[in-house]
Protein backbone atom coordinates (compact mmCIF):
# COMPACT_ATOMS: atom_id res chain seq x y z
CA UNK A 1 0.00 0.00 0.00
CA UNK A 2 1.41 3.38 -0.94
CA UNK A 3 1.15 6.29 1.54
CA UNK A 4 -1.43 7.85 -0.77
CA UNK A 5 -3.61 4.74 -0.57
CA UNK A 6 -3.38 4.84 3.22
CA UNK A 7 -4.62 8.43 3.21
CA UNK A 8 -7.41 7.45 0.82
CA UNK A 9 -8.46 4.78 3.28
CA UNK A 10 -8.71 7.34 6.08
CA UNK A 11 -10.59 9.81 3.88
CA UNK A 12 -13.18 7.10 3.16
CA UNK A 13 -13.35 6.29 6.87
CA UNK A 14 -13.95 9.94 7.76
CA UNK A 15 -16.58 10.24 5.04
CA UNK A 16 -18.41 7.15 6.30
CA UNK A 17 -18.44 8.54 9.85
CA UNK A 18 -20.00 11.82 8.66
CA UNK A 19 -22.70 9.84 6.80
CA UNK A 20 -23.59 7.92 9.96
CA UNK A 21 -23.60 11.09 12.05
CA UNK A 22 -25.69 12.88 9.43
CA UNK A 23 -28.39 10.21 9.76
CA UNK A 24 -28.05 10.15 13.55
CA UNK A 25 -28.53 13.92 13.86
CA UNK A 26 -31.81 13.55 11.97
CA UNK A 27 -33.37 12.13 15.13
CA UNK A 28 -34.13 15.67 16.33
CA UNK A 29 -35.28 18.73 14.37
CA UNK A 30 -32.79 20.81 16.35
CA UNK A 31 -29.71 18.99 15.07
CA UNK A 32 -31.04 17.70 11.75
CA UNK A 33 -29.77 20.52 9.56
CA UNK A 34 -26.31 20.37 11.10
CA UNK A 35 -26.25 16.63 10.41
CA UNK A 36 -27.13 17.06 6.76
CA UNK A 37 -24.42 19.71 6.34
CA UNK A 38 -21.89 17.49 8.08
CA UNK A 39 -22.68 14.62 5.70
CA UNK A 40 -22.43 17.03 2.75
CA UNK A 41 -19.02 18.23 3.98
CA UNK A 42 -17.85 14.61 4.34
CA UNK A 43 -19.07 13.93 0.82
CA UNK A 44 -17.20 16.98 -0.52
CA UNK A 45 -13.96 15.79 1.10
CA UNK A 46 -14.31 12.28 -0.34
CA UNK A 47 -15.13 13.60 -3.83
CA UNK A 48 -12.34 16.20 -3.64
CA UNK A 49 -9.77 13.62 -2.56
CA UNK A 50 -10.72 11.19 -5.32
CA UNK A 51 -10.49 14.04 -7.82
CA UNK A 52 -7.03 14.95 -6.54
CA UNK A 53 -5.59 11.44 -6.46
CA UNK A 54 -7.22 9.95 -9.55
CA UNK A 55 -7.12 12.91 -11.90
CA UNK A 56 -4.57 15.51 -10.76
CA UNK A 57 -1.80 13.48 -9.14
CA UNK A 58 -2.00 10.26 -11.16
CA UNK A 59 0.07 9.98 -14.34
CA UNK A 60 -2.24 10.22 -17.32
CA UNK A 61 -5.17 11.14 -15.07
CA UNK A 62 -5.76 14.37 -16.95
CA UNK A 63 -6.57 12.43 -20.13
CA UNK A 64 -10.18 11.80 -19.08
CA UNK A 65 -10.61 14.97 -17.03
CA UNK A 66 -12.95 16.23 -19.74
CA UNK A 67 -15.55 13.71 -18.53
CA UNK A 68 -15.76 15.51 -15.18
CA UNK A 69 -15.49 18.92 -16.85
CA UNK A 70 -18.72 18.18 -18.73
CA UNK A 71 -20.61 15.91 -16.33
CA UNK A 72 -20.11 17.72 -13.02
CA UNK A 73 -21.26 21.21 -14.11
CA UNK A 74 -24.32 19.80 -15.92
CA UNK A 75 -25.23 17.60 -12.96
CA UNK A 76 -24.70 20.42 -10.47
CA UNK A 77 -26.83 22.92 -12.39
CA UNK A 78 -29.66 20.42 -12.86
CA UNK A 79 -29.46 19.32 -9.21
CA UNK A 80 -29.36 22.82 -7.72
CA UNK A 81 -32.08 24.22 -9.99
CA UNK A 82 -34.34 21.25 -9.35
CA UNK A 83 -33.75 21.36 -5.60
CA UNK A 84 -34.28 25.12 -5.29
CA UNK A 85 -37.20 25.59 -7.63
CA UNK A 86 -39.41 22.67 -6.70
CA UNK A 87 -42.38 23.67 -4.53
CA UNK A 88 -42.56 21.84 -1.20
CA UNK A 89 -45.72 20.09 -2.37
CA UNK A 90 -43.81 18.43 -5.21
CA UNK A 91 -41.05 17.15 -2.93
CA UNK A 92 -41.92 13.44 -3.28
CA UNK A 93 -41.47 13.59 -7.08
CA UNK A 94 -38.18 15.43 -6.68
CA UNK A 95 -36.79 12.82 -4.29
CA UNK A 96 -37.96 10.12 -6.72
CA UNK A 97 -36.11 11.66 -9.64
CA UNK A 98 -32.88 12.24 -7.67
CA UNK A 99 -33.12 8.65 -6.52
CA UNK A 100 -33.57 7.46 -10.10
CA UNK A 101 -30.43 9.38 -11.10
CA UNK A 102 -28.46 7.61 -8.37
CA UNK A 103 -29.80 4.22 -9.43
CA UNK A 104 -28.91 4.93 -13.04
CA UNK A 105 -25.39 5.98 -12.05
CA UNK A 106 -24.91 2.76 -10.05
CA UNK A 107 -26.09 0.65 -13.00
CA UNK A 108 -23.73 2.50 -15.37
CA UNK A 109 -20.76 1.99 -13.04
CA UNK A 110 -21.53 -1.72 -12.86
CA UNK A 111 -21.91 -1.89 -16.65
CA UNK A 112 -18.63 -0.04 -17.25
CA UNK A 113 -16.79 -2.39 -14.89
CA UNK A 114 -18.28 -5.40 -16.67
CA UNK A 115 -17.21 -4.03 -20.05
CA UNK A 116 -13.72 -3.36 -18.77
CA UNK A 117 -13.15 -6.86 -17.52
CA UNK A 118 -15.26 -8.98 -19.80
CA UNK A 119 -16.91 -8.39 -23.06
CA UNK A 120 -15.73 -10.52 -25.92
CA UNK A 121 -16.19 -8.56 -29.10
CA UNK A 122 -16.99 -5.15 -27.68
CA UNK A 123 -15.37 -2.09 -29.17
CA UNK A 124 -13.39 -1.34 -26.06
CA UNK A 125 -11.70 -4.74 -26.14
CA UNK A 126 -12.37 -6.52 -22.87
CA UNK A 127 -9.29 -7.63 -20.98
CA UNK A 128 -10.55 -11.13 -20.34
CA UNK A 129 -12.56 -11.79 -23.49
CA UNK A 130 -13.73 -15.37 -23.48
CA UNK A 131 -12.63 -16.04 -19.91
CA UNK A 132 -14.98 -16.31 -16.98
CA UNK A 133 -14.67 -13.76 -14.20
CA UNK A 134 -14.56 -14.62 -10.49
CA UNK A 135 -18.05 -15.47 -9.26
CA UNK A 136 -18.20 -12.94 -6.36
CA UNK A 137 -17.18 -10.16 -8.75
CA UNK A 138 -19.85 -11.15 -11.27
CA UNK A 139 -22.55 -11.47 -8.60
CA UNK A 140 -21.82 -7.98 -7.27
CA UNK A 141 -21.65 -6.50 -10.78
CA UNK A 142 -24.92 -8.07 -11.87
CA UNK A 143 -26.68 -7.03 -8.65
CA UNK A 144 -25.50 -3.45 -9.10
CA UNK A 145 -26.67 -3.45 -12.71
CA UNK A 146 -30.07 -5.04 -12.12
CA UNK A 147 -31.05 -3.18 -8.94
CA UNK A 148 -29.77 0.16 -10.23
CA UNK A 149 -31.73 -0.29 -13.48
CA UNK A 150 -34.97 -1.23 -11.69
CA UNK A 151 -34.51 1.78 -9.42
CA UNK A 152 -33.93 4.09 -12.41
CA UNK A 153 -37.03 3.23 -14.43
CA UNK A 154 -39.17 2.55 -11.35
CA UNK A 155 -38.37 6.02 -10.01
CA UNK A 156 -39.18 7.63 -13.35
CA UNK A 157 -42.62 5.95 -13.36
CA UNK A 158 -43.18 6.93 -9.70
CA UNK A 159 -42.26 10.51 -10.65
CA UNK A 160 -44.71 10.38 -13.56
CA UNK A 161 -47.54 9.09 -11.35
CA UNK A 162 -47.00 11.78 -8.68
CA UNK A 163 -46.62 14.52 -11.27
CA UNK A 164 -49.76 13.37 -13.05
CA UNK A 165 -47.96 12.54 -16.32
CA UNK A 166 -48.74 8.85 -15.83
CA UNK A 167 -52.17 7.91 -14.48
CA UNK A 168 -52.19 7.50 -10.71
CA UNK A 169 -54.62 4.61 -11.05
CA UNK A 170 -53.05 1.18 -10.80
CA UNK A 171 -52.49 -0.03 -14.36
CA UNK A 172 -53.23 -3.71 -14.58
CA UNK A 173 -54.04 -5.99 -17.48
CA UNK A 174 -54.79 -9.70 -17.69
CA UNK A 175 -51.59 -11.65 -17.21
CA UNK A 176 -49.56 -8.72 -15.94
CA UNK A 177 -48.20 -10.75 -13.06
CA UNK A 178 -47.13 -13.46 -15.52
CA UNK A 179 -45.23 -10.87 -17.58
CA UNK A 180 -43.49 -9.58 -14.45
CA UNK A 181 -42.72 -13.17 -13.45
CA UNK A 182 -41.23 -13.90 -16.89
CA UNK A 183 -39.07 -10.77 -16.65
CA UNK A 184 -37.75 -11.88 -13.27
CA UNK A 185 -37.15 -15.41 -14.57
CA UNK A 186 -35.31 -14.08 -17.64
CA UNK A 187 -33.11 -11.88 -15.44
CA UNK A 188 -32.29 -14.82 -13.15
CA UNK A 189 -31.44 -17.16 -16.04
CA UNK A 190 -29.22 -14.59 -17.78
CA UNK A 191 -27.62 -13.72 -14.44
CA UNK A 192 -26.65 -17.35 -13.84
CA UNK A 193 -25.41 -17.71 -17.44
CA UNK A 194 -23.27 -14.58 -17.13
CA UNK A 195 -21.80 -15.87 -13.89
CA UNK A 196 -20.94 -19.44 -14.86
CA UNK A 197 -21.12 -19.82 -18.65
CA UNK A 198 -20.31 -16.72 -20.66
CA UNK A 199 -19.12 -13.16 -20.37
CA UNK A 200 -20.37 -11.94 -23.74
CA UNK A 201 -21.66 -8.41 -23.98
CA UNK A 202 -24.94 -9.30 -25.70
CA UNK A 203 -26.50 -11.33 -22.86
CA UNK A 204 -25.38 -8.61 -20.46
CA UNK A 205 -27.15 -5.93 -22.49
CA UNK A 206 -30.32 -8.05 -22.65
CA UNK A 207 -30.00 -8.56 -18.88
CA UNK A 208 -29.90 -4.79 -18.29
CA UNK A 209 -32.74 -4.17 -20.76
CA UNK A 210 -34.96 -6.70 -18.96
CA UNK A 211 -34.18 -4.99 -15.64
CA UNK A 212 -35.16 -1.60 -17.08
CA UNK A 213 -38.47 -3.03 -18.30
CA UNK A 214 -38.99 -4.73 -14.92
CA UNK A 215 -38.76 -1.36 -13.15
CA UNK A 216 -41.64 -0.06 -15.31
CA UNK A 217 -43.68 -3.26 -15.03
CA UNK A 218 -43.28 -3.39 -11.25
CA UNK A 219 -44.39 0.21 -10.53
CA UNK A 220 -47.19 0.66 -13.13
CA UNK A 221 -49.68 -1.61 -11.27
CA UNK A 222 -49.21 0.28 -8.00
CA UNK A 223 -51.72 3.04 -7.18
CA UNK A 224 -50.66 6.66 -6.73
CA UNK A 225 -51.60 6.57 -3.04
CA UNK A 226 -48.91 3.96 -2.42
CA UNK A 227 -46.13 5.91 -4.16
CA UNK A 228 -44.53 7.05 -0.86
CA UNK A 229 -43.88 3.42 0.02
CA UNK A 230 -42.57 2.77 -3.48
CA UNK A 231 -40.19 5.73 -3.37
CA UNK A 232 -38.90 4.64 0.01
CA UNK A 233 -38.37 1.12 -1.30
CA UNK A 234 -36.63 2.35 -4.48
CA UNK A 235 -34.42 4.56 -2.30
CA UNK A 236 -33.43 1.43 -0.45
CA UNK A 237 -32.79 -0.35 -3.78
CA UNK A 238 -30.46 2.39 -4.97
CA UNK A 239 -28.60 2.12 -1.67
CA UNK A 240 -28.13 -1.61 -2.21
CA UNK A 241 -27.07 -1.06 -5.84
CA UNK A 242 -24.46 1.46 -4.66
CA UNK A 243 -23.25 -1.00 -2.02
CA UNK A 244 -22.91 -3.63 -4.77
CA UNK A 245 -20.76 -1.27 -6.86
CA UNK A 246 -18.74 -0.74 -3.67
CA UNK A 247 -18.00 -4.48 -3.73
CA UNK A 248 -17.13 -4.34 -7.44
CA UNK A 249 -14.73 -1.40 -7.06
CA UNK A 250 -13.59 -2.58 -3.61
CA UNK A 251 -14.44 0.92 -2.40
CA UNK A 252 -15.42 1.16 1.26
CA UNK A 253 -17.02 4.63 1.01
CA UNK A 254 -19.53 3.34 -1.55
CA UNK A 255 -20.01 0.14 0.41
CA UNK A 256 -20.79 1.83 3.74
CA UNK A 257 -22.92 4.67 2.34
CA UNK A 258 -24.92 2.34 0.10
CA UNK A 259 -25.53 -0.13 2.90
CA UNK A 260 -26.62 2.59 5.35
CA UNK A 261 -29.19 3.87 2.86
CA UNK A 262 -30.27 0.36 1.92
CA UNK A 263 -30.99 -0.39 5.59
CA UNK A 264 -32.65 2.96 6.30
CA UNK A 265 -34.93 2.71 3.27
CA UNK A 266 -35.91 -0.79 4.33
CA UNK A 267 -36.99 0.32 7.82
CA UNK A 268 -38.83 3.35 6.51
CA UNK A 269 -40.74 1.12 4.09
CA UNK A 270 -41.56 -1.26 6.92
CA UNK A 271 -42.75 1.60 9.17
CA UNK A 272 -45.03 2.96 6.45
CA UNK A 273 -46.56 -0.42 5.70
CA UNK A 274 -47.21 -0.89 9.41
CA UNK A 275 -48.90 2.53 9.55
CA UNK A 276 -51.30 1.36 6.85
CA UNK A 277 -51.67 -2.11 8.39
CA UNK A 278 -50.68 -3.70 5.08
CA UNK A 279 -47.83 -5.95 4.08
CA UNK A 280 -45.21 -4.84 1.60
CA UNK A 281 -46.43 -7.71 -0.58
CA UNK A 282 -49.94 -6.22 -0.59
CA UNK A 283 -48.57 -2.77 -1.51
CA UNK A 284 -46.47 -4.10 -4.39
CA UNK A 285 -48.88 -6.62 -5.86
CA UNK A 286 -52.33 -5.68 -4.50
CA UNK A 287 -53.13 -3.09 -7.23
CA UNK A 288 -54.63 -1.05 -4.37
CA UNK A 289 -57.25 1.49 -5.42
CA UNK A 290 -58.59 -0.33 -8.44
CA UNK A 291 -62.19 0.61 -9.16
CA UNK A 292 -64.54 -2.32 -8.71
CA UNK A 293 -65.43 -4.61 -5.85
CA UNK A 294 -68.13 -4.04 -3.27
CA UNK A 295 -66.21 -1.62 -1.08
CA UNK A 296 -66.21 1.18 -3.61
CA UNK A 297 -69.99 1.30 -3.67
CA UNK A 298 -69.99 1.71 0.09
CA UNK A 299 -72.72 3.26 2.26
CA UNK A 300 -71.67 6.83 1.42
CA UNK A 301 -71.89 6.23 -2.30
CA UNK A 302 -75.29 7.80 -2.81
CA UNK A 303 -76.00 9.52 0.49
CA UNK A 304 -76.82 13.19 0.68
CA UNK A 305 -74.39 15.30 2.64
CA UNK A 306 -74.96 18.54 4.58
CA UNK A 307 -73.14 21.64 3.42
CA UNK A 308 -72.07 24.49 5.63
CA UNK A 309 -71.09 28.05 4.70
CA UNK A 310 -67.60 29.32 5.47
CA UNK A 311 -69.11 31.97 7.79
CA UNK A 312 -70.97 29.39 9.87
CA UNK A 313 -67.94 27.11 10.05
CA UNK A 314 -65.80 30.09 11.12
CA UNK A 315 -68.24 30.94 13.95
CA UNK A 316 -68.28 27.28 15.02
CA UNK A 317 -64.51 27.32 15.40
CA UNK A 318 -64.18 30.83 16.83
CA UNK A 319 -66.39 29.89 19.82
CA UNK A 320 -64.96 26.41 20.28
CA UNK A 321 -62.71 25.43 23.17
CA UNK A 322 -60.65 23.02 21.18
CA UNK A 323 -60.07 22.57 17.44
CA UNK A 324 -58.03 19.84 15.81
CA UNK A 325 -56.92 20.42 12.24
CA UNK A 326 -56.41 17.32 10.08
CA UNK A 327 -54.39 18.19 6.98
CA UNK A 328 -54.12 15.96 3.94
CA UNK A 329 -52.93 16.02 0.37
CA UNK A 330 -55.70 18.50 -0.54
CA UNK A 331 -53.94 21.13 1.58
CA UNK A 332 -50.71 20.45 -0.30
CA UNK A 333 -52.32 20.65 -3.74
CA UNK A 334 -54.03 23.97 -2.95
CA UNK A 335 -50.88 25.34 -1.27
CA UNK A 336 -53.11 26.26 1.65
CA UNK A 337 -50.54 25.85 4.43
CA UNK A 338 -49.91 29.59 4.92
CA UNK A 339 -53.64 30.29 5.21
CA UNK A 340 -53.98 27.41 7.65
CA UNK A 341 -51.24 28.94 9.79
CA UNK A 342 -53.09 32.27 9.73
CA UNK A 343 -56.30 30.52 10.80
CA UNK A 344 -54.41 28.83 13.63
CA UNK A 345 -52.92 32.16 14.80
CA UNK A 346 -56.35 33.83 14.88
CA UNK A 347 -57.95 30.97 16.80
CA UNK A 348 -55.07 30.79 19.27
CA UNK A 349 -55.33 34.56 19.81
CA UNK A 350 -58.98 34.03 20.76
CA UNK A 351 -57.95 31.43 23.33
CA UNK A 352 -58.96 28.37 21.30
CA UNK A 353 -56.75 25.33 21.78
CA UNK A 354 -55.49 24.33 18.32
CA UNK A 355 -53.59 21.19 17.43
CA UNK A 356 -52.75 19.36 14.24
CA UNK A 357 -53.32 15.62 13.83
CA UNK A 358 -50.81 14.12 11.44
CA UNK A 359 -51.50 10.66 10.07
CA UNK A 360 -48.29 8.77 9.25
CA UNK A 361 -49.28 8.37 5.62
CA UNK A 362 -51.10 11.68 5.06
CA UNK A 363 -49.90 13.30 1.86
CA UNK A 364 -47.71 11.62 -0.68
CA UNK A 365 -44.70 10.99 1.49
CA UNK A 366 -44.20 10.10 5.16
CA UNK A 367 -43.91 13.34 7.11
CA UNK A 368 -45.09 15.33 4.06
CA UNK A 369 -47.55 17.39 6.16
CA UNK A 370 -44.88 18.18 8.74
CA UNK A 371 -42.66 19.66 6.06
CA UNK A 372 -45.45 21.79 4.59
CA UNK A 373 -46.63 23.11 7.96
CA UNK A 374 -43.06 23.77 9.03
CA UNK A 375 -42.69 25.77 5.81
CA UNK A 376 -45.66 27.88 6.96
CA UNK A 377 -44.03 28.38 10.38
CA UNK A 378 -46.42 26.26 12.38
CA UNK A 379 -44.47 25.35 15.55
CA UNK A 380 -43.70 21.66 15.42
CA UNK A 381 -44.92 21.03 18.97
CA UNK A 382 -48.48 21.66 17.75
CA UNK A 383 -48.14 18.77 15.31
CA UNK A 384 -49.27 15.55 16.96
CA UNK A 385 -48.79 12.03 15.73
CA UNK A 386 -51.79 9.76 15.43
CA UNK A 387 -51.25 7.69 18.60
CA UNK A 388 -50.65 10.84 20.58
CA UNK A 389 -53.83 12.66 19.58
CA UNK A 390 -56.39 10.01 18.73
CA UNK A 391 -57.92 9.96 22.23
CA UNK A 392 -58.27 13.75 22.22
CA UNK A 393 -60.87 13.84 19.44
CA UNK A 394 -63.53 12.79 21.97
CA UNK A 395 -63.00 16.06 23.88
CA UNK A 396 -62.70 18.20 20.77
CA UNK A 397 -65.40 20.62 19.63
CA UNK A 398 -64.45 20.89 15.98
CA UNK A 399 -62.31 18.62 13.81
CA UNK A 400 -61.37 20.53 10.66
CA UNK A 401 -60.40 18.12 7.89
CA UNK A 402 -58.50 19.88 5.11
CA UNK A 403 -58.24 17.72 2.02
CA UNK A 404 -57.62 14.48 3.90
CA UNK A 405 -59.81 11.53 2.99
CA UNK A 406 -58.72 7.93 3.38
CA UNK A 407 -56.87 8.55 6.68
CA UNK A 408 -60.18 9.68 8.26
CA UNK A 409 -62.36 6.95 6.78
CA UNK A 410 -64.25 5.12 9.57
CA UNK A 411 -64.88 2.23 7.17
CA UNK A 412 -61.33 1.18 8.02
CA UNK A 413 -62.60 0.36 11.53
CA UNK A 414 -65.91 -1.27 10.79
CA UNK A 415 -66.34 -2.39 7.19
CA UNK A 416 -64.52 -5.69 6.73
CA UNK A 417 -65.13 -5.54 2.96
CA UNK A 418 -63.36 -2.20 2.64
CA UNK A 419 -59.92 -2.35 1.03
CA UNK A 420 -58.56 -0.17 3.80
CA UNK A 421 -60.15 -2.27 6.57
CA UNK A 422 -57.73 -2.50 9.47
CA UNK A 423 -55.72 0.60 8.60
CA UNK A 424 -55.33 2.75 11.72
CA UNK A 425 -57.19 6.03 11.12
CA UNK A 426 -57.58 9.37 12.87
CA UNK A 427 -60.71 9.27 15.07
CA UNK A 428 -62.13 12.41 13.50
CA UNK A 429 -65.69 11.11 13.89
CA UNK A 430 -65.33 11.18 17.70
CA UNK A 431 -65.30 15.01 17.69
CA UNK A 432 -68.49 16.95 18.45
CA UNK A 433 -68.48 18.55 14.99
CA UNK A 434 -66.59 17.60 11.87
CA UNK A 435 -66.05 20.15 9.11
CA UNK A 436 -64.65 18.64 5.93
CA UNK A 437 -63.00 20.88 3.34
CA UNK A 438 -63.07 19.11 0.03
CA UNK A 439 -62.92 20.02 -3.63
CA UNK A 440 -65.81 17.77 -4.63
CA UNK A 441 -67.50 14.55 -3.62
CA UNK A 442 -64.94 12.54 -5.58
CA UNK A 443 -63.39 9.62 -3.73
CA UNK A 444 -59.83 9.87 -2.39
CA UNK A 445 -56.64 8.80 -4.13
CA UNK A 446 -57.34 5.24 -3.08
CA UNK A 447 -60.75 5.44 -4.80
CA UNK A 448 -62.81 4.47 -1.76
CA UNK A 449 -66.05 6.15 -0.60
CA UNK A 450 -65.94 7.72 2.87
CA UNK A 451 -68.98 7.16 5.17
CA UNK A 452 -67.69 10.00 7.39
CA UNK A 453 -69.35 12.45 5.00
CA UNK A 454 -72.76 10.95 5.67
CA UNK A 455 -72.33 11.18 9.44
CA UNK A 456 -74.94 13.57 10.96
CA UNK A 457 -72.13 15.38 12.82
CA UNK A 458 -70.31 16.11 9.58
CA UNK A 459 -70.77 19.18 7.44
CA UNK A 460 -69.04 19.74 4.11
CA UNK A 461 -67.41 22.88 2.82
CA UNK A 462 -66.75 22.47 -0.89
CA UNK A 463 -64.13 24.34 -2.87
CA UNK A 464 -60.42 24.88 -3.30
CA UNK A 465 -58.75 24.42 0.11
CA UNK A 466 -56.81 27.69 -0.05
CA UNK A 467 -59.84 29.83 -0.94
CA UNK A 468 -62.00 28.07 1.63
CA UNK A 469 -59.44 28.50 4.42
CA UNK A 470 -59.04 32.17 3.47
CA UNK A 471 -62.83 32.52 3.80
CA UNK A 472 -62.64 30.86 7.23
CA UNK A 473 -59.88 33.33 8.20
CA UNK A 474 -62.04 36.35 7.32
CA UNK A 475 -64.99 34.68 9.03
CA UNK A 476 -63.06 34.21 12.29
CA UNK A 477 -61.87 37.84 12.12
CA UNK A 478 -65.44 39.20 12.24
CA UNK A 479 -66.85 36.55 14.55
CA UNK B 1 -4.29 -6.66 -14.28
CA UNK B 2 -8.00 -6.14 -14.17
CA UNK B 3 -10.25 -4.96 -11.42
CA UNK B 4 -11.78 -8.38 -11.15
CA UNK B 5 -8.48 -10.14 -10.58
CA UNK B 6 -7.22 -7.30 -8.44
CA UNK B 7 -9.70 -8.01 -5.67
CA UNK B 8 -8.45 -10.75 -3.39
CA UNK B 9 -10.72 -13.12 -1.52
CA UNK B 10 -9.54 -11.53 1.70
CA UNK B 11 -10.59 -8.06 0.53
CA UNK B 12 -14.01 -9.43 -0.44
CA UNK B 13 -14.46 -11.01 2.97
CA UNK B 14 -13.49 -7.76 4.69
CA UNK B 15 -16.01 -5.95 2.48
CA UNK B 16 -18.69 -8.47 3.46
CA UNK B 17 -17.84 -7.88 7.12
CA UNK B 18 -18.21 -4.11 6.69
CA UNK B 19 -21.44 -4.58 4.76
CA UNK B 20 -23.11 -6.56 7.54
CA UNK B 21 -21.99 -4.18 10.29
CA UNK B 22 -23.04 -1.10 8.26
CA UNK B 23 -26.49 -2.60 7.76
CA UNK B 24 -26.93 -2.89 11.54
CA UNK B 25 -25.66 0.66 12.09
CA UNK B 26 -28.09 1.97 9.47
CA UNK B 27 -30.98 0.10 11.05
CA UNK B 28 -30.20 1.32 14.57
CA UNK B 29 -29.56 4.95 13.63
CA UNK B 30 -32.65 5.31 11.48
CA UNK B 31 -35.09 3.61 13.86
CA UNK B 32 -34.66 6.61 16.17
CA UNK B 33 -35.84 9.19 13.63
CA UNK B 34 -39.32 10.59 14.47
CA UNK B 35 -42.14 10.45 11.89
CA UNK B 36 -42.13 14.22 11.49
CA UNK B 37 -38.63 14.03 10.01
CA UNK B 38 -39.26 11.09 7.69
CA UNK B 39 -39.39 13.19 4.53
CA UNK B 40 -36.02 14.87 5.21
CA UNK B 41 -34.70 11.45 6.26
CA UNK B 42 -35.66 9.90 2.95
CA UNK B 43 -34.19 12.84 1.10
CA UNK B 44 -31.03 12.93 3.24
CA UNK B 45 -30.44 9.20 2.77
CA UNK B 46 -31.03 9.77 -0.93
CA UNK B 47 -28.24 12.35 -0.93
CA UNK B 48 -25.88 9.97 0.86
CA UNK B 49 -26.19 7.27 -1.78
CA UNK B 50 -25.13 10.03 -4.19
CA UNK B 51 -21.62 8.88 -3.17
CA UNK B 52 -22.04 6.70 -6.27
CA UNK B 53 -20.60 9.73 -8.08
CA UNK B 54 -17.23 8.63 -6.66
CA UNK B 55 -17.70 5.26 -8.35
CA UNK B 56 -18.48 7.02 -11.63
CA UNK B 57 -15.37 9.20 -11.18
CA UNK B 58 -13.22 6.08 -10.68
CA UNK B 59 -14.68 4.59 -13.85
CA UNK B 60 -13.99 7.88 -15.66
CA UNK B 61 -10.40 7.92 -14.43
CA UNK B 62 -9.63 4.57 -16.05
CA UNK B 63 -12.02 4.80 -19.00
CA UNK B 64 -10.70 3.67 -22.35
CA UNK B 65 -12.61 3.51 -25.59
CA UNK B 66 -15.64 5.57 -26.56
CA UNK B 67 -18.28 3.25 -25.06
CA UNK B 68 -16.89 3.27 -21.54
CA UNK B 69 -16.20 7.00 -21.74
CA UNK B 70 -19.83 7.65 -22.59
CA UNK B 71 -20.97 5.38 -19.75
CA UNK B 72 -18.65 7.26 -17.38
CA UNK B 73 -19.89 10.64 -18.59
CA UNK B 74 -23.57 9.74 -18.10
CA UNK B 75 -22.71 8.11 -14.77
CA UNK B 76 -20.85 11.19 -13.50
CA UNK B 77 -23.70 13.46 -14.61
CA UNK B 78 -26.44 11.36 -12.97
CA UNK B 79 -24.36 10.86 -9.83
CA UNK B 80 -23.75 14.62 -9.54
CA UNK B 81 -27.48 15.33 -9.92
CA UNK B 82 -28.16 12.82 -7.14
CA UNK B 83 -25.58 14.12 -4.69
CA UNK B 84 -25.91 17.87 -5.29
CA UNK B 85 -29.69 17.92 -5.65
CA UNK B 86 -30.13 15.58 -2.70
CA UNK B 87 -28.14 17.63 -0.23
CA UNK B 88 -29.54 21.00 -1.38
CA UNK B 89 -33.15 19.86 -1.23
CA UNK B 90 -32.68 18.29 2.21
CA UNK B 91 -31.07 21.46 3.52
CA UNK B 92 -33.98 23.48 2.16
CA UNK B 93 -36.48 21.26 3.95
CA UNK B 94 -34.60 21.24 7.24
CA UNK B 95 -34.23 25.00 7.22
CA UNK B 96 -37.98 25.14 7.83
CA UNK B 97 -37.73 23.02 10.96
CA UNK B 98 -35.60 25.58 12.76
CA UNK B 99 -36.71 26.45 16.26
CA UNK B 100 -38.61 29.68 16.74
CA UNK B 101 -38.06 31.96 19.73
CA UNK B 102 -40.26 31.42 22.77
CA UNK B 103 -40.91 27.81 21.92
CA UNK B 104 -40.31 25.22 24.57
CA UNK B 105 -39.28 21.63 24.16
CA UNK B 106 -38.48 19.79 20.97
CA UNK B 107 -42.12 18.64 20.77
CA UNK B 108 -41.40 15.33 19.17
CA UNK B 109 -41.33 11.77 20.30
CA UNK B 110 -37.87 10.24 20.43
Amino acid sequence: MTPLQVVTFFVYLAGSVTFILGLKFLSSPVSARRGNRLAAAGMAIVVGWVFLTEFVLRDGGLATLWILAIGVPIGSVVGVLGARRVPMTAMPQMVAIFNGAGGGAAALVAAAEFLRDAGAGNGAGGANAGELLPIPFMVATLLGAVIGSVSLTGSVIAFGKLQGIVSGRPLTYPGDKIVTGLLVAGILVLGVLLTVATNDVTPFLVFVALALVLGVAAVMPIGGADMPVVISLLNSYTGIAVAATGFVLNNYALLVAGTLVGASGAILTQLMCRAMNRSIFNVLFGAFGTAGGTAVAGPAGDTTVREISAEDAAVLMAYAKKVIIVPGYGMAVAQAQQSVRELMDLLVARGVEVEFAIHPVAGRMPGHMNVLLAEANVPYDRLKEMDEINDEFATTDVALVIGANDVTNPAARTDTSSPIYGMPILNVDHAAHVVVLKRSMAAGFAGIANPLYADPKTTMLFGDAKKTVDALVSGVKVA
Amino acid sequence: MTGAEGISTEALLVALFIFVLAAFVGYEVVSKVPTMLHTPLMSGANAIHGVVVVGAMLVAASAEGPLRMVLALVGVTLGTINVVGGFVVTDRMLEMFKRRPGQSGPGCKP
